[in-house]
């Protein structure tokens, strides 16, 4: 364990750490505490410029429901929804087939396949921006969830795939030649050998993917216009805009856009982070 | 038929698995990059007639003065970047303890990581507001007349790259964290017992066995030096006049918005940041192929 346990050290060193954590902890989140703070403030405080001082009122519940009533914040996340689950189903699918593929197959072309889907998710995205929202017009796919769906699900493949098909290196092969041996076909060996094990690789997977694609900002601002099929994340954009001196609305609704993704980490915390590390650092 | 298929099925199944992948990441990922390169050797307002003009778009390039600071933009974007390494790592030092609490702090400290760099953009600007903001509010505390961090040419891109080490701080933290986990603690004990102490067994000891950590931090942190968009378009919207655009974003303004249209001109610009990744594309798969011939 490094750097020596802390339970080692003198007293003093123990009692200094104790008191710099929570310190530290404040300072590294004093701008959200700060956009938490403002978000239950009423507009008068906004108007007056009282912005650090004592809140005049607190409106927490005020605040929180102009948002959803007053703008189509509940559209966009409904939007959100509808973009983020979707994408994360086609993408699991997707790349435990590739990755099953790749993974448990040698043929000659293995390697090839597998750099291209690595080397195309490595890609700055933005240069794709120009033939995707062509490809997205000429589909009817433009300004439509669907469209954000099936470029999301396209390219975040590249993605699951790297790592779908170094988990099922992984898997003891054994078991895939026991089954060959008793003759059970390939389809029945994906289905009932390796996708039962893969359950952990899915898992983290789904929580990463629903993180990238709710947090998504640039494909919603080159796929989408107006309030019809914008996620919260482009449509927080075009509050801000709206909104000028409503400060408290603004942050309210930056809260309630970053809570799903949040919570989808609190709740499945361990499989966020085996999913970042990409399975790599165990 | 079916005798063909007992016989070949070996053969043919991993083709029939990857069929759908390839074929939506083909439609979505690697056809446009080649319809972007060849884009970039037309003229096109996105609408009309394409008109083929050869290596013109480049030749403005040259002699387009924003294409030159975005350029230089994305290098301050890298360099500074990278800092959020150390940054992460002396981060994951500092938590990697066993005390009451800690997989809360750790968990807080992730929290940027997790919202939207929208989120993001919006917070750091208020934070920065010159006359309300909380950085010219401790300022003035401290008798500094105030700043106007994102209106200044000089400063916005620094303002930006500090709001983006944020969440990538917090990643590289929690990679490390991970990354410290695993290290030997008999080598540790065999330090202690030479006498490495401090920074010494940071850098003979510990680094090394960070490697694999290292390693993704380096990729992901280099990747979103180049990606950079998101944290430009909410903050400055590239402003004051263009002096915060980066490649990614300078395209997007060329292709799509007022400034416009010009989707020959806004591929070339792809095709010259496509051409920067590609250096380091080329050292991840190398890395990958060392790693797998081992098989």
């Amino acid at each position: 364990m490094f750097p020596t346990p802390i339970e080692r050290t003198k007293p003093s060193t123990q009692r200094l750490y104790k008191i710099a954590l929570p310190i530290s902890i404040i300072i590294w989140l004093l701008p959200l505490l700060a956009v938490a703070l403002t978000s239950i403030r009423s507009g008068v405080d906004i108007n007056s410029g009282n912005y650090w001082g004592m809140p005049t009122s607190i409106n927490f519940f005020e605040n929180y429901t102009a948002v959803f009533t007053d703008s189509p914040l509940g559209y966009y996340i409904l939007n959100s929804f509808k973009i983020t689950i979707p994408t994360v189903i086609g993408a699991i699918v997707l790349s435990s087939l590739t990755g099953f593929a790749l993974g448990v197959y040698r043929f000659k072309l293995n390697l090839l396949v597998f750099f291209l889907f690595v080397a195309g998710n490595f890609i700055p995205y933005q240069i794709l921006m120009v033939p995707v929202r062509d490809l997205s017009l000429s589909l009817g796919l433009y300004n439509s969830v669907w469209g954000l769906v099936a470029f999301h699900i396209a390219f975040q493949t590249g993605f699951c795939t790297f790592f779908m098909r170094n988990f099922i290196r992984a898997l003891p092969f054994e078991l895939i030649e026991a089954a060959r041996v008793e003759g059970v076909s390939e389809f029945k060996i994906f289905w009932y050998v390796v996708v039962p094990l893969m359950r952990p690789a899915m898992a983290a997977l789904s929580v990463l993917i629903f993180t990238f694609i709710w947090n998504d900002y640039f494909w919603a601002l080159v796929l989408t216009q107006g309030a019809d099929s914008m996620p919260i994340t482009a449509g927080l954009n075009s509050l801000n805009g709206q909104w000028i001196a409503n400060q408290h609305l603004v942050s309210a609704g930056s809260i309630i856009a970053a809570l799903p993704p949040v919570l989808m980490f609190f709740l499945m915390q361990k499989h966020f982070i085996a999913g970042l590390t990409l399975g790599a650092v165990k | 038929m079916y005798s063909f298929w007992k016989n070949n099925q070996l053969k043919l199944s991993p083709w029939i698995f990857l069929a759908p992948g390839i074929f939506m990441f083909s439609l979505y990922v690697i056809f446009p990059i080649f319809q972007s390169i060849g884009l970039s050797f037309y003229q096109w307002d996105g609408l009309g007639e394409k008109t083929y003009i050869g290596v013109e778009n480049y030749i403005e390039l040259l002699d387009d003065e924003y294409f030159f600071i975005s350029l230089k933009n994305n290098v301050i974007w890298l360099v500074l970047y990278i800092l959020a390494i150390p940054a992460g790592l002396f981060a994951a030092l500092f938590l990697n303890q066993t005390v009451r609490g800690i997989r809360i702090y750790k968990s807080l400290f992730f929290f940027p990581f997790v919202i939207s760099q929208v989120v993001v953009g919006l917070v750091f600007s208020w934070f920065y507001d010159p006359s309300n903001g909380l950085l010219n509010v401790v300022l003035e505390g401290f008798g500094f007349n105030p700043v106007a961090i994102l209106a200044e040419e000089d400063y916005a891109t620094y303002g930006i790259i500090a709001a983006g080490l944020w969440p990538q701080t917090a990643y590289c933290m929690i990679l490390y964290l991970t990354g410290l986990n695993s290290v030997d603690p008999e080598q540790i004990e065999a330090g202690r017992i030479d006498n490495a102490r401090g920074w010494k067994m940071l850098w003979y000891v510990i680094l090394p066995q960070l490697k694999p950590a290292t390693f993704i931090a380096v990729v992901v942190t280099v990747i979103g030096a180049l990606r950079s968009f998101d944290l430009i378009s909410i903050m400055t919207a590239g402003g004051p006049w263009g002096s915060s655009r980066v490649l990614a974003y300078y395209m997007y303004e060329k292709a799509f918005s007022e400034y416009g249209f010009r989707m020959g001109y806004s591929a070339a610009i792809a095709v010259v940041l496509l051409a920067i990744m590609m250096v380091y594309i080329g050292l991840i798969l190398y890395r990958l192929y060392r790693d797998e011939k081992g098989y």
